[in-house]
């Protein structure tokens, strides 16, 4: 293959690298105060608007495996985060003893094609977790510096969910919540009988229009599917495009970014990155680079990005860059439902997630670990899909016939049909999505030895859980076994116990990865500083999660929306300044 | 319904016109006239996606023998009731056959399980299994579909049939005739108000007062939302 670096003459006020939550609020608000902006994404192109991209209001014989999940889309035929946790040539590694999968969306929209749309401010305290708890560091901002822009993205993008006057669950602008569906009334009850608090979910599903351009949720449950008429937030279809259509915005699709290209002074010129389409490598020019590719790529394209001023990479002055890699815990359990056994049929698919959660309810103080974490619900009606019949070789004992007799497990024929047919929608089940504590033992960093298909050293992953996140997973599956008793369930399969650290899934599973090039007011102990500028790289900023501090019991998506839009404010008050 | 009546129902008022404009303009595609083989996933398939969807559907795994012995099995799991088809009016077998490409970890059981299915029929009749008369066919099937009750030295054959059950009962309800014969509702656009109020009075439930005023209310869908300086809902 012949090779040469080809350098565009064309110059852009700011690059921005990866066009998922981050890269695209940044792509809106840099594009909005007239800055030309190139978008660089090192997946293709998406729009579930044209019939051509549609998987929404499918049914599962549309698909050869039925919905089954491939290589590419591990949740299913239908889903639309196109990626996965292995992905063809580009390997990564984990250091011996240590775990860690890491899941990217090669595509428009990034992630935010994936996610659950669970879409929770942090609260004052999740911003000063050290000065509590003593654990890990204070964030150098507060809630009050961001709550402006938690308000802006409530109105700009829309979440549905009800004020409740929670200190550490700050209240937005909300749409009309959904009624809860009946297996969320019965999650409700038994925790209820726990003394677990159960409010109205907030997620990111137009209930009410908000404007002009997107349409209203019609309740089908699919928004990992994308939906046709944009009344979920996803970042290719809310932020990039309509950013496209109004400002100067080039978007560079199958764009892979090897680094941040650098002057003789260390400061950033642009990017180089493959082109995927031909295999070349391109050099882009900005005056201001832009990184939002994710907590780890972005902290990879930094470590990879040297030169004389950079020897271990740029914004890596502090030796921080990748450092403090962390994800949310997670566990789960599921029961049987007898009285939602052979239940009465209707359509209750609902928004594409939850109608209610539990947030953080308990004081860690009287605890034996240090953070908090939510509980989220699921069971119903969904659409049957591949493996809906399955384990009915242990599953079928749980059915009774009106004499109360239970069906014997296994089987065949018209009375198995049948069976399978009753137990549909009687599932309930619960998972606990918590805050670990941020280490500096736990990171990513360049393995030398290993390179990408498209040449490029590849991340090895150092991360284990301490004895916090485990504790915290043990108290998950405590609190999991009461609600579900409470609500009458019948628990399935065996608590986990200290062998399996309680059903903790391993790191990067829960995909909310954070920290690897956090913010500070200490260049020696940080990457950036409070506004998402490396402090060794006056032009160079980070809108991904990789700034957090800590990661808070949140799904972190509308805190990388709102710090984002504060960075991006950041960018164009310095130009203006002629600060960078 | 088809999908144009779909889009309809998804828009309220003034909002649906421009929208539905763009949505009907088709774009401008250049002629793909290689052969292909139908049944592919479709929706934003990458080029590799398809190139292997291709490449499975094309490829053949089972041999005809087996395929006549899985119809036979699957049927056997999923028969025809209430007037409702049987699982090869559902072409499981065809299922079948795709997920073995699909999954190659299901090759070796599966067709190792049919072989010994074989080798115990001409064990116990001295026939193969497609030769068998029906009651020969359920005795032996009854010896390897109930898990807790089969001999110790079944174990395989009985995890040979959960195999087939859980993909014979999975391709049967992700099926048209499975989807009507669970009586599914869903997969249509429509408004969500809550559970119809007999069932949730069945169950005993009723919704908490203080969220009533606060659900979304299905005559408002087409109003655009707007707040006071507080976060309150006020239009």
């Amino acid at each position: 293959m012949s090779f040469e670096i080809k350098s565009t003459a064309e110059s852009y006020d700011a690059i921005i690298v990866g066009s998922g939550a981050g890269g695209g609020m940044a792509a809106k608000i840099l594009s909005e105060a007239g800055l030309a902006v190139a978008v660089v994404e090192a997946g293709g192109d998406f729009d579930p608007a044209k019939d051509e991209y549609r998987t929404q209001l499918r049914y599962p014989w549309e698909s050869p495996r039925r919905g089954a999940g491939t290589r590419v889309r591990p949740f299913g035929d239908f889903d639309q985060a196109i990626g996965g946790w292995d992905i063809e040539g580009e390997p990564y590694t984990r250091g011996e003893g240590t775990s860690f999968d890491w899941f990217r969306s090669r595509m428009l929209g990034g992630r935010t094609n994936h996610w659950g749309r669970i879409s929770l401010r942090f609260g004052p305290n999740d911003f000063k977790r050290a000065s509590i708890d003593g654990m890990g560091d204070d964030w150098p901002i507060g809630y009050d510096d961001v709550k402006p822009y938690y308000d802006k993205v409530d109105r700009l993008i829309g979440v549905f969910g009800t004020k409740e006057g929670i200190y550490n669950e700050p209240d937005g602008f909300f749409l009309p919540p959904p009624k809860p569906r009946l297996h969320e009334m019965y999650y409700a009850k038994g925790a209820k009988k726990a003394n677990v608090p159960v409010i109205p979910s907030r997620l990111s599903m137009l209930t009410r229009p908000i404007n002009s351009e997107r349409g209203v949720c019609f309740f089908c449950n699919q928004c990992n599917r994308a939906c046709q008429v944009y009344a979920d937030f996803s970042s290719g279809t809310v932020l990039v495009k309509p950013a496209m259509a109004k400002g100067k915005v080039d978007l560079f699709t199958h764009a892979m970014v090897r680094a941040v290209t650098l002057d003789d002074a260390g400061n950033a010129t642009g990017v180089s990155y493959v082109s995927k389409t031909d295999m070349k490598e391109y050099k882009l020019r900005a005056r201001v680079v832009v990184l939002g590719a994710s907590a780890c790529e972005s902290a990879r394209i930094m470590l990879n990005s040297k030169s004389k001023t950079h020897p271990n990479g740029v914004g890596n002055s502090s030796g921080m860059v990748g450092r403090y890699l962390h994800d949310s815990t997670g566990a789960d359990r599921m029961g049987i439902m007898p009285e939602l056994i052979d239940r009465e049929r209707y359509n209750e698919d609902g928004v594409g997630g939850m109608h209610v959660y539990t947030p953080w309810w308990l004081d860690n103080k009287k605890l034996d670990f240090a953070r908090g974490y939510h509980i989220e619900v699921w069971g119903g009606m969904g659409m049957p899909s591949y493996g809906t019949g399955f384990s009915m070789d242990t599953m079928r004992k749980y059915i009774k016939d009106e004499f109360g007799n239970p069906s014997p497990n296994g089987g065949y024929g018209e009375g198995l049909k049948k069976d399978i047919r009753r137990l549909y929608g009687s599932t309930l089940g619960m998972s606990g999505r918590g805050e670990s504590i941020p280490m500096y033992s736990n990171y990513c960093e360049i393995d030398n030895k290993v390179v990408d298909k498209y040449g490029i050293p590849v991340l090895k992953f150092h991360y284990k859980w301490t004895d916090q996140e485990i504790k915290q997973a043990k108290h998950m599956q405590d609190t999991f076994e009461e609600i579900l008793t409470n609500a009458g369930a019948v628990l399935l399969g065996q608590k986990p116990g200290p062998d399996t650290m309680y059903g903790l899934a391993a790191p990067g599973r829960i995909i909310h990865e954070v920290g690897t090039t956090r913010m500070g007011n200490d260049p020696n102990k940080s990457v950036l500083n409070s506004n998402c500028q490396a402090h060794d790289c006056k032009n160079l900023f980070v809108v991904d999660a990789g700034p957090f501090v800590s990661q808070a019991d949140k799904n972190p998506t509308w805190t990388i929306l709102a710090l984002a839009w504060r960075t991006s404010d950041y960018i164009v008050a310095e130009l203006k300044k002629k600060n960078i | 319904m088809n999908r144009r009546e779909n889009l309809k129902l998804l828009f309220t008022g003034s909002l649906a016109s421009g929208f539905l404009l763009t949505h009907c303009t088709p774009e401008q595609k250049q002629a793909d006239m290689s052969p292909k083989v139908l049944g592919g996933t479709p929706g934003g398939r990458t080029e590799e996606e398809k190139i292997r969807d291709q490449k499975l559907l094309a490829d053949t795994f089972l041999t005809e023998d087996e395929r006549k012995k899985l119809d036979v099995l699957t049927d056997i799991i999923m028969p025809a009731s209430e007037g409702f088809g049987s699982a090869t009016d559902a072409k499981v077998t065809d299922f079948l056959e795709f997920m073995m490409k699909d999954y190659p970890a299901y090759q070796t059981p599966m067709r190792g399980g049919l072989m010994w299915l074989d080798h115990y029929s001409d064990e116990s009749y001295g026939k193969k299994f497609l030769e068998l008369d029906e009651s020969q066919r359920m005795t032996i099937i009854d010896e390897i579909a109930w898990p807790d009750k089969a001999k110790p030295e079944m174990e395989g054959a009985v995890r040979f049939f959960n195999m087939l059950r859980n993909l014979t009962a999975t391709g049967y309800f992700t099926s048209e005739i499975g989807f009507k014969y669970m009586d599914y509702k869903g997969n249509t656009p429509n408004v969500w108000d809550g559970v119809p109020d007999e069932v949730m009075k069945k169950h005993g439930f009723a919704y908490e007062e203080k969220y009533l005023s606060l659900y979304l209310k299905p005559e408002d869908r087409g109003k655009v939302a707007e707040w006071d300086g507080e976060g309150n809902l006020v239009g």
